[in-house]
């Protein structure tokens, strides 16, 4: 069997809606103006003292009474993305172009809507049972996000739900662009959506890796990350005349920890070594990295080192985590929605709140911002379980 | 509609409570022996250190188990083959622990429950006790996971010419959580697919089509009964063809509105289908 040859893909439409701003003018706004979207933490019922990307009038806009099934934040949060910078109108253009059993949904999250369930556990009827308004079993399961989506875009082709925690989102790129090369689908709507829950809240506060403080990425006095929310989706079509080019991508496993990067990371490195093969690209030719920086002790001293020995001085890198905090398993793709911003207006944003960098950090790692016509970039994502991915984009002539 | 080329069936697995193993479950299913009488214990997830040993979830224990088996069948270093992990509601006795504490004493959860909570919990471990460090993905579809993980797995085998080991497990639902999900006994399989290598061996052959549930294959075996309430039991035709070793065609669901057509070729007297 020969394998079929990867072909670079149009991203024909995309949309992001983080604490830092709904579609994709506010969120340039918001990078140009260095405007912070985290505030103190006052999710739920007992918050602890942190910091989050919430994304703010989620509680007063239900979802269409059409898809009350589907009801919960997680899919809130995924309609206010897909209405935002019109993506709908995008993909019932191209049901048009390719008929709707020919658009695959493959969609990323780390805790789909567990809120709902966490919710339902709080609410529990005498004799056990979920209170009557959560009895709808889509929304307490993974694929809740996936089938939504599916749903409320009208489409009929396959739909599936990415959950590798952090890389979720970024990973939907790979499995989208396997599908249409294979000739499984002609277009697909990639994306993510994480809320933020009590599940992420008090998990990352049990591993002591939430800050009290804003996250500073790369700082010398890092002192964790900020849990946020964010959706965003992209359309991936082979045949299209305009739209940035997917280039390539690289996903590894750590093999090492479930919660702990590799400590020369080593997956990273193999997930970055892919990528740039799959794009025929090299470091040099990098212009723009949105990293991952997390602000997490590790995460930020691995991925710095990383990028420091492998990258040209003149490469920019930086962590867009301080305008929305991590948002998980939506992480992948706002922040392939920020490179490709940053591709399309020439804006590359620094790393927000961080004063001091620390000194494993190489003079590719920037705090300001900078305003540079370029054409290629990528975008990391790492996550527990080991799981990493690194996302080639550009503009231009594919090469 | 859309096809994808032949990918050999190099290796499968099974294991479920009251068929704990391919051996076992495909004697039942061809009918030639009944189902034991007790429940097996849950499967020793031999490649993880001894601690991790003891403490892996149910999910862990039997995704490895699987995944493992097959990998043996195939004759394949684990280490060496990428996967796809596949779960309808993944490990829901973490699923209740978590929402039980959090709406208890939320400061109080387990920072191992919490890291064991992700979906990749199973892909990650697995990756961990192979030394594995080629990619893995964790994908969750409803009812339709089992047959969106296979059709992931022959696509990255077509795009990228390696062996891929595709998992697929659910266990059984705890607290409130079951009133909603509901899910019995534990229930794994795991097939390698790989690029076919010669003639004489098992392949599979996908195809998307849409059409109508009620072109759906039913499960007709002995075995149909057992699994029936588990999660997973969607997967249960296509093992059914499998234990055979004529020609079969299966159709599964693949989404609301897509099949999935799986065609698989004779075995061979020495075919990896066959019992080692």
């Amino acid at each position: 069997m020969s394998t079929l040859k990867f072909r670079p893909l149009r991203v024909t439409a995309y949309t992001v809606c983080t604490a830092a701003g709904t579609g994709r003018a506010a969120t340039l706004r918001a990078l140009a103006e260095r405007h912070s979207g985290l505030t103190r933490n006052d999710f739920g019922p007992s918050p602890l003292a942190t910091w989050i990307g919430r994304v703010p009038g989620l509680e007063d806009e239900p979802l269409p009474a059409r898809w009350a099934e589907w009801e919960c934040r997680n899919n809130r949060l995924a309609w206010r993305g897909l209405v935002a910078d019109d993506f709908v109108a995008a993909v019932a253009a191209a049901r048009e172009r390719h008929g709707a059993e020919r658009i695959a949904v493959v969609i990323g999250t780390s805790t789909a809507s567990i809120g709902a369930s966490e919710d339902a556990y709080r609410r529990l009827e005498p004799d056990g049972r979920y209170p009557a308004d959560l009895r709808r079993p889509i929304v307490h399961t993974p694929h809740s996000l996936g089938d939504f989506v599916q749903h409320a875009l009208e489409l009929r082709g396959m739909a599936v739900t990415v959950a590798t925690a952090c890389s979720s989102s970024a990973k939907v790129f790979g499995q989208a662009e396997r599908l249409i090369r294979a000739g499984l689908a002609d277009a697909a709507v990639v994306g993510g959506v994480d809320t933020l829950c009590g599940s992420t809240l008090f998990g990352f506060n049990s591993l002591e890796l939430i800050a009290s403080e804003r996250c500073r990425p790369f700082d010398v006095a890092r002192r964790g990350i900020n849990i946020g929310e964010a959706a965003g989706f992209a359309l991936l079509e082979r045949a299209a005349e305009e739209g940035a080019w997917l280039l390539g991508y690289g996903e590894s496993s750590d093999a090492h920890h479930m919660s702990t990067p590799h400590p020369e990371g080593t997956g990273a490195r193999r997930a970055l070594q892919d990528a740039l093969a799959t794009a025929q690209l090299m470091p040099a030719s990098i212009e723009y990295i949105n990293l991952h920086g997390t602000a997490s002790s590790k995460n930020d001293e691995v991925e710095a080192r990383l990028v420091a020995e492998l990258f040209p001085a003149q490469t920019f890198a930086s962590s867009t985590k301080g305008w929305t905090g991590h948002t998980l398993g939506a992480a992948g793709i706002v922040e392939a929605a920020i490179t490709l911003i940053a591709l399309e207006h020439g804006l590359l944003p620094g790393t927000l709140n961080t004063e001091q960098l620390d000194p494993v950090c190489g003079p590719q790692i920037r705090r300001e911002n900078e305003q540079r016509r370029m054409q290629r970039a990528l975008s990391f994502s790492f996550g527990f379980g080991g799981s990493n991915c690194v996302l080639a984009f550009g503009r231009g002539d594919p090469g | 509609m859309s096809a994808l080329p032949n990918v050999a069936i190099e290796g499968i697995a099974f294991w479920h409570t009251r068929l704990p193993g391919w051996e076992i479950a495909r004697a039942v299913i061809c009918g030639e022996q009944g189902p034991p009488e007790a429940a097996a214990p849950r499967p020793t997830p031999n490649l993880l250190a001894p601690t991790e040993r003891r403490r892996a979830p149910d999910t862990v224990a039997l995704a490895l188990e699987v995944a493992a088996r097959a990998c043996e069948a195939a004759e394949r270093s684990p280490a060496q083959v990428q996967s796809v992990f596949a779960s309808t509601y993944g490990d829901l006795g973490i699923s209740d622990y978590m929402c039980a504490t959090l709406a208890a004493t939320p400061t109080l959860i387990s920072p191992t429950k919490f890291h064991n909570s992700v979906h990749n919990a199973a892909a990650g471990y697995w990756s961990i006790g192979t030394a594995s460090h080629t990619p893995y993905t964790a994908i969750s579809a409803y009812r339709y996971s089992f047959a969106s993980a296979v059709l992931e797995a022959a696509t990255q085998v077509v795009c990228d010419g390696q062996p891929v080991v595709c998992v697929a497990f659910d266990v059984e639902s705890k607290g409130p959580f079951g009133t909603v999900a509901p899910s019995r006994g534990l229930l794994g399989v795991a097939l390698v697919l790989a690029p076919p290598r010669n003639d004489s061996q098992r392949t599979l052959a996908l195809r998307v089509e849409q059409g109508s549930a009620a072109e759906i294959t039913p499960a007709r075996s002995r075995a149909a009964a057992l699994v029936a309430e588990n999660a997973l039991a969607p997967c249960l035709p296509l093992f059914e063809a499998l234990a055979h070793s004529t020609p079969a065609s299966v159709v599964l669901a693949l989404s609301d509105h897509c099949l999935l057509r799986a065609s698989i070729t004779a075995a061979r007297p020495s075919a990896s289908s066959l019992p080692r």
